[in-house]
């Protein structure tokens, strides 16, 4: 479980995000939606323990982020905004790597990325250099190494993203597993299909605030309409102009 | 395996995969100097020895004057050539390099016993003709201070008469410290393999993997970062100790195979000279690396690194110009001087001189604590948040 509670950060004379709380249960898929530059890269880096928030707190699991940050890490698996793999080494060996990081025994560590190979369909890639993968093959890659230790909880900055429709449905039923599997799961997205397709519940981000949250049907009742897109304009406060 | 030896081994594992790394660390970078070296060697010696064997021509004007002179001169292996028209231009021109002229009233003066004169013309601009002129000169000279003694002997004198003093040259620098003059060069090139072994992986690790977007990656593992920044400043440190090692074992078979000793110099740069060498140069290659990775760590991209590191190169050619240029007596304080401290002691043990044990220590201690003390900024540094992101 992901509990995050009244995170504020700025850059300067920008207030990127500016009281966010939230929380993300176990067995569940929850949706951070927001337009672009809503802050929602800014605060799950906080989450994640890249950034620190000048105020606010990040529980996973009931561990505190920043006192016991080490802890709470191991207990994250995390695909960042930024997913770049090495190159030279084959997409196995950027899965070791990271299991090796995070104290995976080899043994264990090799039946586990059989398994994500398996999972994540990628038999045919694993055993090659990552150079001049596609941006699927690189997500999947990315993906296996941020869970090959395991984590209960998962957070993904927009993982759909540059992926073709193929790749897309697999993520998603691969998330869909995770859920089955009763672990927590969190992602964000600018993009209401994802949501509609994948959420438990959603949490609307618009220039640093949490402006709405609930289940989509919630949600649709709160805007008073029945169309998620509508119901999502209208809750951002957004025009179509600057969604565009 | 703790996190430093994870990270180092796939540091080197990755680098060792890359052929542009292979090349720098392996090839350019230690075998850079030792090349120059031996192309330098063979021209100086084969140059000197050409010049000893070689007869040396002179242009000698009113070579009928004086046909014992020429005759002496033809005996020393001088050249004896037909005079230009115009000699004093053909000497500024460069046509003909030293002209010998006896004038008409040459004999007359030698057959009464006078001071007779010869003429000697040369350039002292042309720097290559300076070892001629002056072999030239030790001939007549040597025929002059003949026939001189020859004279006083007939007139029942000792020659000694007119010779009250003599000095005789005892000339105290070793055979080996001759070579070292050559060598002045090696102690820079051993530098120059630290610096060029390591730098590609300092940038490909930092700079490198920032720029690639997997450094937010790595920093998210349950890890901490002054390990990660630890393993990668010894992955860096390896390769220039590699670096360095091949170059040393460059320079011993070179200098095995050059004709050194005919220029009276004796090299020995084997297996002790090595054992030597490297615990000196030890502690420089981690100050290098860390340095290499703290400033790599900060540039923006690889580009900018590059361009930073490959400024920090030239640092170390500071010393070396100065020690070359202006060769001082080594004060105890410079061995605490990273880079000059390292550069005395090779030079010292290339010319066979004992290295005190206290200006050892110093160097060794002074560079290795510099390292720490840059390993400590740096990992304070490589814990700001700005580090890992990207974008």
């Amino acid at each position: 479980m992901i509990e995050v509670r009244d995170l504020q950060k700025s850059f300067g004379d920008v207030q990127a995000v500016a009281g966010v709380s939230f929380t993300a249960a176990d067995g569940q898929i929850t949706g951070l939606l927001g337009p672009n530059g809503a802050g929602k890269t800014t605060t799950l880096r906080m989450l994640y323990t890249l950034m620190r928030p000048q105020a606010g707190q990040v529980l996973i699991d009931g561990i505190d982020a920043f006192t016991d940050t080490l802890a709470a890490r191991q207990r994250l698996g995390v695909l960042p905004d930024a997913r770049g793999l090495y190159k030279r080494l084959t997409a196995r060996e950027n899965i070791e790597y990271f299991a090796a990081l995070h104290g995976v025994e080899p043994a264990l560590a090799k039946s586990r990325i059989d398994a994500l190979v398996a999972a994540l369909d990628m038999q045919d890639i694993v055993e090659r250099r990552t150079e001049g993968f596609s941006q699927g093959q690189r997500v999947k890659t990315a993906i296996a190494r941020a869970l090959v230790h395991e984590p209960r909880n998962i957070v993904l900055d927009e993982p759909t993203n540059g992926l073709d429709v193929l790749a897309t449905r697999s993520l998603r039923r691969f998330l869909q597993r995770l859920r089955a599997d009763g672990r927590c799961v969190l992602f964000s997205t600018h993009i209401m299909q994802e949501v509609a397709a994948l959420c438990d519940r959603v949490i609307i981000i618009a220039r640093g605030r949490v402006v709405a949250a609930g289940t989509l049907d919630e949600l649709r009742a709160q805007a008073g309409e029945s169309q998620l897109e509508e119901a999502f304009m209208k809750l951002t406060g957004a025009d179509a102009e600057s969604l565009a | 395996m703790s996190a430093t030896w994870i990270v180092y081994f796939k540091e080197l594992r990755e680098s060792l995969r890359d052929r542009r790394v292979l090349l720098n660390t392996f090839i350019i970078g230690p075998l850079l100097g030792p090349v120059l070296f031996i192309v330098l060697i063979n021209f100086i010696t084969s140059r000197e020895l050409d010049k000893a064997g070689k007869p040396l021509p002179v242009a000698v004007i009113g070579a009928q004057y004086a046909p014992n002179l020429v005759a002496a001169l033809k005996q020393s292996g001088i050249e004896v050539q037909a005079p230009p028209s115009d000699p004093e231009a053909a000497v500024r021109e460069q046509r003909v390099e030293l002209v010998l002229r006896i004038p008409e009233q040459f004999a007359a003066e030698w057959n009464a016993g006078r001071v007779a004169q010869v003429e000697l013309l040369f350039d002292s601009s042309r720097r290559e003709g300076s070892g001629s002129v002056e072999r030239l000169r030790n001939v007549v000279r040597a025929y002059a201070a003949r026939i001189g003694a020859m004279r006083l002997v007939m007139r029942g004198l000792s020659p000694a008469v007119s010779q009250p003093l003599v000095i005789a040259e005892r000339d105290q620098a070793t055979a080996q410290a001759r070579g070292a003059l050559l060598f002045a060069m090696l102690p820079y090139m051993l530098v120059f393999a630290t610096f060029f072994g390591g730098m590609f992986l300092a940038i490909d690790a930092t700079a490198g993997e920032r720029e690639r977007q997997s450094l937010e990656p790595l920093l998210i593992n349950p890890v901490v970062r002054s390990r990660i920044l630890l393993g990668k400043v010894l992955a860096t440190a390896s390769f220039s100790v590699c670096s360095v090692l091949i170059s040393l074992t460059a320079f011993a078979v070179a200098s095995r195979f050059l004709p050194v000793d005919k220029l009276g110099m004796t090299l020995d740069l084997g297996v002790r000279f090595i054992a030597q060498v490297l615990p000196v140069m030890l502690p420089l290659v981690l100050l290098v690396a860390v340095l290499q990775t703290l400033v790599a760590a900060f540039a923006k991209n690889f580009r900018e690194a590059q361009t930073y590191l490959g400024l920090l190169q030239i640092l170390p050619l500071i010393p070396s110009m100065m020690l070359t240029l202006m060769p001082f007596k080594p004060q105890l304080w410079m061995y605490g001087v990273p880079l000059v401290g390292q550069q005395l002691v090779i030079t010292q043990l290339l010319r066979a001189e004992p290295v005190g044990l206290i200006p050892l220590a110093i160097c060794f201690a002074v560079t290795a604590v510099a390292g720490w003390l840059v390993l400590r900024l740096t990992q304070r540094l490589y814990g700001g948040e700005q580090l890992a992101i990207s974008t």
